[in-house]
């Protein structure tokens, strides 16, 4: 019995290695479960959206991405419901270390998602198309997203640089305990796609707390500050405000504190070419950004 | 007997305290993370909207100074307030769940943001505070007459860990940024931003300062255990109640202005008492002024150590405070 059981896993394993020596196109996954809002848009835009039967509880876009069963996130992804829909694809952040594991345990692919750069949207979209199966596509929307970021990026080329800050939080009503995009990653990208000079673009980390001694001593000649889309405008307004008080910042003087509720700004997927053209549309009025 | 010291050895102590405080006050503000012209600081050629080296100076560096000062002034001296209270030489002003009702507001406030628009994060880390005090002191006097310093202790104590419980749930529930900006809140950040949050705790600091001066003899007296200082003519059920609601006025103004910034009300008047003795009214005032210069200190490191970036204040306080304080315990066996 046990040899006989061995000797197909032996032979399972050889027809593996022979499958995968000859680069036999993977089958297409038909349960795909993406924990990142990311993949998921990237999964719909390349029209696998039929393949997805779980999202992650932050999901909101495309709509029909939110009608799809949610099982958890980075920090709590529910293992129970994960299995219980079947899947044989699981997109998971590189830091779900314990979770790749357990699916491994049970013998549920993974694909391994790493938040880098904006260059590296492109590249996750391709990588992904291919192993959904749905190659031309991915190649197709990759190739689209490139093209439309150097439209942007060509757009504001030529026009002086402003000195940007982007402030993704902040106490509120006061100029406490603010952070910054500092030196790398995806929104610092995203301010130099679209024709700004990050104003700490020498940190080299995604983020910084900044005292009101470096905001004045790094005076920034734009303020782009998101904010959560439940503020109302009299608390939008109330917000820019607080940037009186410190009067010697050039972007206050300028009166060029923009305060931007949108969530394409946070998402490295195939919605980055909007972000760069909301941002090159803040740091460049008037700049009509290449389609 | 007595703890009390003669007035020539405690005038000098007070007047060197108070000296150093100065002298760390008026040199914090020209150290920085910026090099700064001290000509243009003060010159007056230049309107004070655009003077950029004037406006770090004074609207990021002095607040941020007087910030250290009277937060690390304030701590210093309740901690004495508190130790002498419980009669626990290991009682600091966070003991009976101050910090905790505190940091619990903040969170709130952080957390659900614009939805909390009065006081922002500082008004709702002292409307925090202030609900954990009246909870402690109804557990404290529900079933003794007076207060009973054990009750007071183990209900902070409790206090402490179920508000903790309560900002894991609050953070929880929060976002990614907002629960990164929480936990930065917790390790203490002197970067008031102008000198509005120091009007607002001014009035508590003030009062509960006022409140220290009288209890500097009741604390002394307190310190020969309740029996001899009644004997001795102390009405001691006020002087606890004083006690308490000074020191923990002073903590959650303190803590609504730079967060719950560790070890300085529990080092500071440790290390004043090695020198100076017992006696309160030695110990109190020079705690104050040597925690103001302490925590000013630290925050020059906290701003300048790894600049751009900067390092939490309560994280230069831990630093030096969690080794000197094991110190202190090997030292005392």
């Amino acid at each position: 019995m046990t040899g006989l059981a061995w000797g197909l896993r032996l032979a399972a394993f050889a027809y593996a290695l022979v499958v995968v020596g000859a680069q036999a196109p993977p089958s297409r996954p038909s349960r795909v479960i993406s924990l990142i809002p990311a993949v998921t848009e990237v999964l719909f835009a390349i029209g696998a959206g039929d393949q997805v039967v779980g999202v992650s509880s932050f999901d909101t876009y495309p709509p029909e991405a939110a009608k799809k069963t949610r099982v958890g996130a980075l920090l709590n992804p529910d293992f129970e419901r994960i299995l219980s829909l079947k899947p044989d694809l699981v997109v998971v952040y590189v830091s779900q270390t314990d979770l790749i594991a357990r699916l491994q345990r049970v013998g549920v692919p993974t694909f391994v998602y790493r938040h880098a750069g904006l260059a590296d949207v492109s590249t996750t979209i391709s990588s992904l198309g291919q192993r959904v199966g749905r190659a031309t596509e991915s190649a197709r929307l990759a190739r689209d997203v490139q093209t439309n970021l150097e439209g942007v990026r060509r757009s504001v080329i030529g026009r002086p640089r402003p000195r940007v800050a982007l402030i993704f939080g902040r106490d509120a009503g006061t100029l406490r305990n603010m952070f910054v995009s500092a030196g790398v990653g995806f929104l610092h990208d995203l301010v130099e796609t679209a024709g700004g000079q990050n104003a700490f673009a020498d940190v080299k980390r995604e983020s910084m707390q900044v005292s009101s001694e470096a905001m004045l001593a790094r005076a920034p000649e734009v303020i782009i500050e998101t904010h959560q889309s439940s503020w109302d405008t009299s608390a939008t307004a109330r917000e820019q405000a607080v940037w009186r008080t410190l009067p010697a910042l050039p972007a206050v003087r300028m009166n060029r504190v923009y305060m931007v509720a949108d969530d394409r700004l946070f998402i490295p997927g195939p919605r980055v070419v909007d972000a760069a053209r909301i941002l090159a549309g803040i740091i460049h009025p008037g700049v009509e950004s290449a389609k | 007997m007595s703890v009390e010291s003669p007035l020539r050895r405690r005038v000098p102590v007070v007047v060197l305290s108070f000296v150093g405080m100065l002298i760390a006050v008026f040199a914090a503000p020209f150290v920085g993370s910026t090099p700064l012209s001290i000509a243009n600081v003060f010159s007056t050629s230049q309107p004070f909207a655009d003077n950029v080296d004037a406006q770090i100076f004074f609207l990021a560096r002095l607040p941020r100074t007087l910030a250290a000062a009277m937060v690390g002034g304030v701590l210093a001296a309740a901690g004495v307030v508190f130790q002498g209270l419980l009669q626990n030489p290991l009682a600091s002003p966070y003991t009976l769940g101050v910090s905790a009702g505190a940091a619990l507001g903040a969170m709130i406030a952080i957390t659900f943001g614009a939805a909390w628009p009065i006081g922002g994060s500082a008004g709702a880390s002292l409307a925090g505070a202030g609900i954990a005090v009246l909870v402690v002191y109804a557990l404290a006097t529900a079933r003794h007459r007076g207060l009973s310093t054990t009750v007071l202790l183990l209900s902070g104590v409790t206090l402490n860990a179920f508000f903790s419980a309560l900002i894991l749930f609050v953070q929880y529930l929060s976002n990614f940024a907002d629960t990164f900006r929480a936990l930065r809140w917790l390790m203490g950040n002197l970067d008031v931003a102008g000198y509005a949050p120091l009007l607002a705790a001014l009035p508590f600091v003030v009062g509960s300062l006022a409140a220290f001066a009288w209890l500097a003899r009741p604390l002394n007296l307190l310190s020969l255990g309740e029996e001899a200082a009644t004997s001795r003519g102390l009405d001691t059920r006020r002087a606890q109640r004083v006690a308490f609601f000074s020191g923990s006025v002073a903590t959650g103004a303190a803590v609504s202005v730079g967060g719950p910034i560790g070890f300085v009300g529990i080092i500071v008047p440790h290390l004043v008492r090695l020198v100076v003795g017992a006696d309160h009214r030695v110990v109190l005032p020079a705690s104050m002024f040597f925690g103001a210069a302490f925590l000013v200190g630290c925050d020059v490191v906290a701003r300048t150590i790894m600049s751009p970036l900067e390092l939490p204040v309560g994280i230069i306080t831990a630093v030096i405070g969690g080794p000197f304080f094991l110190w202190l315990l090997l030292r005392r066996r």
